[in-house]
């Protein structure tokens, strides 16, 4: 517990740096705060997925590459000129369901083939790159005539398209800054969408039997199996939900640009979800590790990039950055570790 | 008068495994309410045929009937159903769930729906097995954070709230102190007067000759014979296990006249709040160190060896002191650790015979800074003859050895370097009877060739068959020292838990 205490503590540490940090006017401050929120919540979705794999005793370095492939086949569905041309709703439906068809083959190949899924997913990782860019011709695909599209397009559709208001919530607080002058504030869809999952994720993994069951598989398998745990269909079940989640996280990527980059959606991806997931107390080797950690992970992850930006530190800086505060976490973990070890000791 | 159908009765089963026929023709049954023990050496196959009946393998031929009707387990969860629940040998704890939520793991009661959220109800309804077996720790504590030993009850703990009808247990006292080891056979006796069937496991024959009311004897994975009530003792089971008899089970040549101490330790302490301890082992020697576990005695095992960082105190090889940062200086002065657990500690396991005899000799046998293989093998070659290391070739992966084997090439490697002080922790440990034999005739001839031996052992029949002397500790420090003519069970025990 004083574990997450001292997290959040870091965490509101950076967010502080931050608020100084920045230039002291409104616009500007909405529109970072919108912006950080709109990357924490897609970076939280994926860190969740990575997370609750990673607690289950798995790993998935193929999910950046499923971003991107997922991104790909979005715009191939939706272009008019294309061969598709569908709706929203079918196009992102089907995306989703070729994420959970990729978690299924990584499942499979990992439990019942029992190749390492170190292995299956950095294989996966290349794999889908590769998919996005034959997708795609190697070339960045836009949704080209979507000024005459999107209005076509039901309610949420457009509001996620936008990443703006959604049902209106903030409508007097917008009509008040309207009439100071002032730039109206937004909630990103993909941070609402974000908590609902947080709240879905918690219950599962802290309060219900599956999640239980994924605590147990990642801290000794055999322990789950001999205790009648159908521990190969939860692992796979694990898989499923994040290469979902990382397919969601396409979608949501997709939206605002409104075009594919083959060679750079997603990219690294897979590396910064663990690094959040680890960062919020998840053990790679399994079996340890929850939600409000990873929440916090994400959040520090979005957050310390943002702070080296207003410093004024160069963005080639920014992995400098999340290394050193990887690690920093990491060591500080273990020396606490033993100094309660040694205290419990006497 | 027709007799009742016993409970389980096993008819003819074989079971193969890639390159050993693990279990032939084997046949055993299981009346109510008894306490049935099977024994056998490693590999006689009682682990296989227990995990048949608890639903883990599935048999290649023969049948299995309960209650006198004919079953088939394919899985955990069918035995668990049948009320057959195996404790296995190695812990088989999710370690960073809690007490509670390993005790109901894979049954956890929920409020219902299908979001099967956990109830509030687990903790409560952990608490009576945890209160049967005297266990007094809260249910929501982290599994992790119990010793050993209250980890094994937990194990049991999880087995007794499953309501069954027959318990198997796999070497279940292994890690146990005595006290708990004495709550178990209490709660055996209670589940044979509720009806329940209890198999039992165990390499230690006092126990079985305690707590049995039949014994089955399997070797080489067949019946080698059984034994009724009256007929148990240590020597009708040891004939039946190995086939033959066993003439001298401890060897031990009396001790040379003692000389000048060949280590010397002085005030030594690896933790701050520490009585120092002072010992001296002589050449030829092999002294006895018991206690009970988490006396210290690994612990001090681990210092000696430069594992644990020593705090303060003076260690003496040969008279010239030494400064043990890491275990290279330990082993530059020819003071040797055969460690607790081989499989994890002694061996890499996914190696052959011969890589892991050379291990630690590599800087004696490379030629321009290359290993010279040919030299690991003929010194492999030789220990292999030397302490009858049963495998075809020095090239074989060592996991496929037995345990017995493998603890040999444990010994083996430091045999390489020629010892002078080799400290054992519990050398016999999950060795069966034949190979334990041999294990303490090579401990008597390496005493004879002037090495001083430092025996850790929780087994106080070996303690006293073997030792020249006891050191026992008792919380951290050394409670007191027993010379041959003074040593008893009772004397070692009144020490180890503290007593005068």
């Amino acid at each position: 517990m004083k574990k997450y205490v001292g997290l959040f503590g870091f965490m509101t540490l950076i967010y502080v740096g931050v608020l100084l940090a920045s230039p002291w006017n409104w616009d500007s401050l909405a529109l970072n705060h919108f912006n950080l929120a709109r990357r924490i919540g897609m970076e939280g979705i994926i860190c969740v997925g990575a997370g609750l794999l990673i607690i289950s005793g798995g790993i998935d370095l193929s999910l950046g590459s499923v971003v991107g492939f997922s991104v790909a086949l979005a715009v191939m569905l939706l272009q008019d000129s294309g061969r598709f041309g569908l709706q929203p709703l079918p196009a992102f439906l089907i995306v989703l369901l070729f994420g959970a068809l990729i978690g299924l083959i990584n499942g499979l190949l990992v439990t019942k083939v029992k190749v390492q899924a170190f292995v299956v997913t950095l294989c996966g990782m290349f794999i889908y790159r590769g998919l996005a860019k034959w997708l795609t011709g190697d070339i960045v695909q836009g949704l080209k005539d979507h000024s005459s599209h999107i209005p076509n397009w039901n309610g949420w559709i457009k509001a996620l398209y936008s990443d703006r208001e959604i049902w209106g919530l903030l409508q007097p607080v917008n009509w008040l800054l309207k009439q100071l002058g002032a730039q109206p504030i937004a909630i990103p869809v993909s941070l609402v969408i974000f908590l609902l999952l947080v709240i879905a994720a918690a219950l599962f993994l802290h309060f219900s039997v599956y999640g239980r069951y994924f605590f147990a598989i990642g801290s000794n398998e055999r322990a789950a199996r001999y205790s009648g745990v159908n521990t190969d269909g939860y692992k796979i079940l694990a898989y499923v939900i994040c290469s979902t989640l990382a397919a969601l996280y396409g979608i949501l990527h997709l939206m605002p640009q409104n075009s594919a980059t083959p060679t750079q959606d997603g990219i690294n991806l897979e590396l910064k979800a663990i690094a959040g997931a680890v960062l919020g107390g998840c053990s790679v080797r399994g079996g340890e590790g929850n939600i409000f950690g990873i929440v916090i992970g994400a959040t520090i992850l979005v957050l310390l990039p943002n702070l080296s930006l207003m410093l004024g530190i160069p963005d080639f800086m920014e992995f400098i950055v999340i290394g050193l505060a990887l690690l920093i976490g990491a060591i500080l973990d273990e020396v606490l570790r033993r100094f309660s070890a040694a205290h419990k000791m006497h | 008068m027709p007799q009742p159908p016993p409970l389980i009765e096993v008819r003819g089963i074989c079971k193969a495994f890639p390159g050993v026929q693990a279990l032939q023709d084997v046949n055993m049954r299981l009346a109510h309410g008894e306490v049935l023990a099977v024994v056998g050496e490693n590999g006689a196959g009682k682990s296989t045929l227990m995990k048949i009946l608890a639903g883990v393998y599935t048999p290649d031929a023969g049948e299995i009937l309960f209650d006198g009707k004919p079953v088939v387990i394919p899985g955990v969860d069918r035995a668990q159903k049948l009320g057959i629940v195996l404790i296995h040998q190695e812990l088989n704890l999710a370690e960073n769930l809690d007490i509670a939520g390993n005790i109901f793991l894979g049954r956890e009661p929920t409020w219902g729906g299908p979001l099967r959220l956990i109830s509030r109800r687990i903790t409560a309804d952990a608490e009576p097995s945890l209160r049967r077996l005297g266990l007094d720790v809260s249910p929501r504590t982290r599994v992790s954070a119990l010793p050993i030993g209250q980890q094994q009850m937990v194990e049991i703990a999880r087995a007794l709230s499953l309501k069954s009808r027959v318990l198997i247990m796999d070497e279940p006292t292994s890690s146990l102190t005595q006290r708990e080891t004495e709550r178990l056979y209490d709660v055996i006796r209670d589940l044979k007067r509720d009806g329940i069937s209890v198999m039992y496991i165990s390499h230690r024959l006092k126990e079985v000759e305690m707590i049995a009311d039949r014994v089955t004897v399997l070797r080489d994975g067949r019946n080698a014979g059984e034994l009724s009530k009256e007929q148990i003792n240590h020597e009708a089971m040891v004939r039946l296990m190995v086939g033959r008899e066993l003439k001298q089970f401890f060897q031990r040549t009396r001790a040379r006249p003692a000389s000048a101490p060949v280590l010397e330790v002085r005030g030594l302490r690896w933790e701050r709040r520490q009585t120092p301890i002072d010992l001296a082992l002589r050449p030829g020697e092999i002294v006895g160190l018991a206690g009970l576990i988490g006396a210290g005695r690994t612990e001090l095992a681990e210092t000696l060896f430069g594992i644990r960082p020593l705090l303060s105190g003076e260690v003496r090889v040969d008279g010239r002191a030494i400064r043990v940062r890491w275990p290279r200086d330990a082993i530059a002065a020819g003071m040797y650790l055969v460690p607790e657990d081989r499989r994890s500690q002694g061996l890499v396991l996914d190696e052959t015979v011969s890589d892991n005899i050379g291990l630690p000799s590599l800087d004696r046998l490379q030629r321009l800074r290359f290993v010279a293989m040919k030299r690991v093998r003929e010194l492999a070659q030789s220990i292999k003859e030397r302490l009858n290391i049963r495998t075809p070739s020095v090239r074989q992966r060592v996991n496929l050895l037995s345990g017995g084997n493998q603890q040999k090439v444990v010994l083996g490697k430091w045999l390489g370097r020629g010892p002078r002080v080799l400290i054992l922790d519990e050398p016999t440990r999950g060795v069966d009877v034949g190979a334990k034999s041999e294990i303490y005739a090579i401990m008597d001839s390496l005493a004879g060739d002037g090495v001083a031996i430092l025996m850790i052992s929780s087994d106080l029949e070996e303690i006293l068959g073997m030792s020249d002397r006891v050191l026992v500790m008792h919380e951290g420090r050394l409670a007191g020292e027993l010379t041959r003519e003074a040593m008893s069970e009772e004397a070692i025990m009144r020490m180890a838990t503290g007593g005068g």
